[in-house]
């Protein structure tokens, strides 16, 4: 079903583009040594760039370069051989130099497409470019009644501005779509994909149109560092939108800002007058010449990504769509599942992790990496299922307990005495019991009530405390049954 | 084209330079005798005319990504006309 | 006291090492040479103690026989060159207070030399002028004065005014300078001197303050062609801190004395007989032709057509990487801040008191030439002019290896003149701005005087990088000429 928003008078279309911005994951900065790492006191991983000193000059990061190339490459997109950096001018206070260094008419990243999964359909959402871009410092504004204060440690961050075609037509596609970049500039490396810290955040345009028309006026919601907080501001702003249009009145075309607290977008005000970047190239650097054996060799670096590693798992290990999709959308977990998944059985780990694994974590609210889960942790424990060391049931019951405790898979479970019993000499004990002890349900049984098998095995169960291997005990029940 | 009261402001604006009232009539004149001066670029050809960015044609060179601090806080904000607990101190910026 | 005025660098050089005096010796007679002459203004800040302590360094040196090429050797260097913990102004009010934790890469190399700072010279705000008369910290003087008018001041050219006001009058052996648009060159015609620009890129433009991103280059204002030469060595390097710096093998730029200009092709471009050419000049030009002619050298007319709109290109493209260059001057890290209770304030006010006449004239043209609508119609239209005046060169130095023209197209004027009307001081520079546009070594050396005594420059322009060509021609000069 296709989303739209229901006016009074008339059905409403929604399209949306992105520009993500993402901080590359260098140790230093785009133009300057200073370094990028988070949590510093304040202004003390500042250079003179980043802080505009008079008679300061950019030097480019290798690094940063390349990275957005390989983003390039995973983004299916075009690499530009030649692209040039420009200065966009306005003034603000944590803007030191005046102007950010950015890349205008010629990005080092062209046309490109990613593929989303999105209200049950495969959409393929355009990139329009990838360009290469400073970060600015932080202006706090609420430790001091009259004054702001700044800090410029996140200044000359090297960020990359993804932006997308307006080939979005729902809040859902819109997170699908973040989600997705996330997923490949994780595998990647390029980017941490962290948005609480604000490494990873939105700029959404959004207009709307009666299906079938052209396109409308479009607000840009700036800055927003959630999915939850997208989707949100999309279904405010849509219908804020389309309020506004059934009155006859029109959209002015600006630039807003979400407030996550009372869930609505706003004007920022005063901040957009007269806005006139006056790009023009930088003459502090020369065109940025990007050489094709260069292009090919990061192409080799490139590892394989989300889409290519789900086909993989079902056609190589067999899984379901649901769980290749949600075993290869995060580089982490994809990377655990591939270490734990070798040479065990795929279906059995799969429902494992998929199941109490992600579970837990989500209890715990951490990432795999996070939660300290190993692979040998969880591996150690999955083959003494397998081997009928301890029982699936009785597995699931101690996970938790396990996976937090210091011991081995093997010691865990004798302590807590959990080897699950598979000596047939004692399991036949335990039937010998039962049956003495039943010997009405015996004699029915025999007279054709076979539904009472199932209690016998409990029966069994019960006695030996639910560590009888539940194969064997049916094997020799079955057997001794047919004896009487 | 002639620079206008209007177009003033708004350059002015732009560049954060504020001007005097007295200032503004002399300014005009003085920008629109320099602006007809460089008008003279008019009678140029430049179709298919590259721009020329820059005279400087070698490759740029590109620097590993070791980062270092180079300097302290105390030397970044040693120049400050006004700074606090480590912070560069602005009257409020209102958002 | 000894009269140190007139040594020049080579000849100091030659006297530190015959032990004829020391570089205490030297540097105390500067000093007081100095004090002597306020009324010049040629300095900002003196940094006498730290120059007395580093010519006692260089003493030591020198009896150790571990000396460097510029071993003891006080100079002035243009306070436009972030020095490490010295207040560097570029001239301007907004950087009244400004001191450095960092040290430009130029000025760097000179210390490593052994050169000794006597202080930070004067010059034009920004370097944005060609009389010294924008400077916060006051006018320049010409040392010379005209025969006929002892009492009439003159300017010393800019914007490295107080760099050259300062060699010419004997403050200090020789002087940085930085030229944008003749900002070298032009100074050294009017006082008398040798400035040498050199090529876009060879010297290292980290830690001097911008004005013109594509076209400022550091160079020296000496006495000598051969102070230029020694001078450019201890400047020039492949900087790594600078993505504009060239990474060609530095030569050995005294090599110019071997160079031999026999047979040599030297273009006279037509075009640079320009309406309102002072005829002494005109005269002094013609000279310098038949001296390369008497050399062996062949002279070729040659023709730069786009000569006459250098000048209005050059002043879209400054102005308007000036108007991003100088946008950090905000009054919000360092520099001069007018109190304000809102930041909208605090900028335009902090710039309108932080910055003098000429330099928010520019910031002006540059921020509208960038602005919507204009960008197109100026700025973009500058840059296609700027290639065809670069393809102007590139097609002479088809038929000829150096370009001989007058440095300006008058000798230095009287301090008040041409200050009403902005284009006539931007007319000083028509001779020496195509040059800078196409990124051009070229060098000013004094061939001559008018009736008044006043000097007059010639300037060769070399094909890129090949400084040694112009420092050959620029000696040749300097042996022909009648003084
Ligand atoms: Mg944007
Ligand atoms: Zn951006």
């Amino acid at each position: 079903m296709e989303y739209f928003i229901q006016g009074e008078k008339n059905k409403w279309e929604v399209i949306l583009g992105l520009e993500v911005h993402a901080q590359i994951s260098s140790k230093s900065k785009l133009f300057s040594v200073a370094p990028t790492s988070w949590g510093g006191e304040p202004n003390s991983q500042v250079d003179l760039v980043d802080c505009g000193m008079p008679g300061a000059l950019p030097v480019i990061n290798e690094y940063c370069v390349e990275q957005a190339v390989l983003t390039g490459l995973s983004l299916n997109a075009e690499i530009n051989k030649m692209s040039v950096f420009d200065r966009k001018n306005y003034f603000y206070p944590d803007l030191p130099q005046g102007y950010q260094i950015s890349q205008f008419d010629y990005p080092i990243v062209g046309k490109g497409f990613i593929f989303i999964e999105s209200e049950g359909k495969q959409k393929k959402i355009g990139i329009t470019r990838l360009h290469l871009e400073q970060d600015a410092g932080k202006s706090l504004h609420d430790q001091d009644i009259k004054n702001s204060y700044i800090d410029l440690n996140r200044s000359g961050c090297a960020l990359m501005e993804i932006v997308s075609e307006p080939d979005m037509r729902s809040p859902s596609d819109a997170a699908e779509y973040v989600k997705k970049l996330r997923s490949i500039l994780k595998y990647v490396g390029s980017c941490d994909g962290n948005m609480e810290k604000g490494n990873l955040r939105a700029d959404v345009n959004v207009s709307v149109r009666p299906f079938g028309e052209n396109m409308g006026t479009r607000c840009e919601i700036k800055n927003v560092n959630s999915i939850k907080f997208i989707q949100q501001a999309i279904e405010y702003e849509a219908k804020r939108q389309v309020e506004i249009l059934e009155k006859g009145q029109s959209i002015t075309q600006e630039t807003r800002l979400f407030d996550p607290n009372k869930i609505e977008t706003r004007s920022m005000r005063g901040k957009e007058e007269s806005h006139d970047y006056r790009y023009f190239p930088d003459p502090d650097l020369p065109p940025l010449m990007i050489e094709s054996n260069t292009i090919e060799e990061l192409k080799k670096k490139l590892p394989e990504l989300p889409d290519k590693k789900k086909i993989r798992f079902m056609e190589e290990l067999n899984l379901n769509e649901y769980d290749a999709e949600i075993l290869s959308n995060d580089k982490e977990t994809a990377n655990f599942f591939e270490k734990i998944v070798h040479k065990r059985d795929p279906k059995f780990v799969t429902s494992w992790i998929t199941g109490e694994l992600f579970s837990y974590l989500k209890k715990i609210d951490k990432t795999i990496i996070e939660s300290k889960v190993t692979t040998e942790k969880l591996g150690n424990f999955i083959d003494l299922i397998m081997d009928g060391t301890i029982s699936n049931r009785q597995a699931k019951e101690v996970f938790e307990d396990y996976i937090r405790s210091k011991e081995s898979a093997k010691d865990f479970i004798k302590k807590k005495g959990l080897v699950q019993v598979s000596d047939e000499s004692e399991i036949n004990n335990f039937i010998s019991k039962v049956l003495q002890e039943n010997p009405k349900m015996v004699d029915e049984y025999n007279k054709g009530k076979d539904r009472l098998f199932g209690f016998f095995i409990g029966q069994v169960m019960k006695l030996s405390k639910g560590k009888a291997n539940p194969t064997v005990v049916n094997k020799i029940l079955k057997e001794k049954l047919k004896k009487i | 084209m002639s620079i206008d009261n209007s177009t003033v402001k708004k350059v002015a604006l732009l560049a954060r330079i504020e001007i005097l009232q007295n200032e503004e009539k002399i300014l005009i004149s003085e920008l629109n005798n320099i602006l007809g001066w460089v008008d003279d670029l008019k009678k140029v050809d430049t179709e298919n005319i590259e721009p020329m960015l820059s005279v400087f044609n070698e490759s740029m060179f590109m620097r590993k990504d070791d980062p270092k601090s180079n300097f302290t806080s105390e030397e970044i904000l040693k120049n400050a006309p006004e700074n606090s607990s480590g912070f560069f101190v602005v009257p409020k910026v209102i958002e | 006291m000894t009269d140190y005025s007139s040594l020049t660098i080579q000849s100091a050089i030659s006297g530190l090492r015959k032990k004829d005096f020391t570089s205490v010796e030297l540097t105390k007679f500067f000093i007081e040479k100095i004090q002597k002459n306020n009324e010049l203004n040629c300095f900002i800040t003196k940094t006498f103690e730290i120059a007395l302590k580093k010519a006692a360094e260089s003493d030591e040196r020198i009896l150790k026989n571990s000396n460097r090429q510029l071993e003891g050797i006080p100079i002035g260097m243009k306070d436009l060159f972030c020095t490490n913990g010295v207040k560097t102004t570029a001239g301007s009010k907004i950087l009244e207070n400004f001191v450095p934790f960092y040290e430009s890469t130029v000025s760097k190399n000179l210390w490593d030399s052994g050169a000794v700072m006597l202080g930070k010279t004067n010059m034009d705000e920004f370097a944005m002028g060609s009389a010294n008369t924008t400077s916060f910290f006051g006018n320049v003087l010409n040392p010379l004065k005209p025969k006929s008018d002892k009492n009439k001041r003159l300017v010393p050219g800019g914007s490295s005014g107080g760099s050259a006001s300062a060699v010419a009058s004997g403050l200090c052996l020789a002087a940085t300078g930085s030229d944008t648009g003749g900002s070298i060159r032009q100074p050294a015609s009017f006082c008398g001197l040798v400035g040498l620009k050199p090529t876009y890129g060879r010297c290292s433009r980290f830690g001097m303050i911008a004005f013109a991103s594509s076209l400022d280059q550091a160079g020296p204002i000496t006495k000598s062609v051969e102070d230029a030469a020694l001078m450019l060595q201890c400047m020039a390097s492949s900087d790594e801190k600078d993505s504009t710096s060239s990474k060609k093998k530095i030569p050995n730029f005294l090599d110019f004395k071997k160079f031999n200009l026999k047979g040599k092709k030297i273009g006279i471009p037509k075009e640079y007989s320009i309406k309102g050419l002072n005829e002494n000049i005109e005269k002094v030009w013609k000279n310098g032709t038949e001296w390369f002619k008497s050399e062996g050298a062949e002279i070729v007319e040659i023709s730069l057509p786009y000569t006459e709109f250098a000048l209005p290109t050059y002043y879209i493209i400054a102005p308007a990487e000036a108007s991003a260059n100088l946008a950090r001057y905000d009054g919000i890290r360092y520099g001069f801040r007018s109190n304000e209770p809102n930041i909208n304030s605090l900028y335009s006010k902090t710039r309108a008191i932080g910055f003098g006449k000429e330099v928010k004239r520019r910031l002006m043209i540059g921020t509208y030439v960038l602005s919507a609508g204009y960008y197109d119609a100026y700025y973009l239209k500058a840059l296609k002019v700027r290639k065809l005046i670069s393809n102007d060169f590139e097609k002479a130095f088809k038929s000829c290896d150096l370009i001989l023209t007058p440095t300006t197209p008058n000798v230095a004027f009287p301090i008040g003149e041409k200050q009403t009307d902005p284009i006539e001081m931007y007319l000083n520079d028509v001779l020496t701005v195509p040059a800078s546009l196409a990124g051009l070594p070229a060098i000013s050396v004094s061939a001559g005087f008018n009736n008044e005594m006043l000097p007059i420059g010639l300037q060769v322009i070399g094909k890129p990088f090949d400084e040694i060509s112009v420092l050959a021609a620029g000696s040749l000069i300097e042996r022909f000429r009648e003084f």
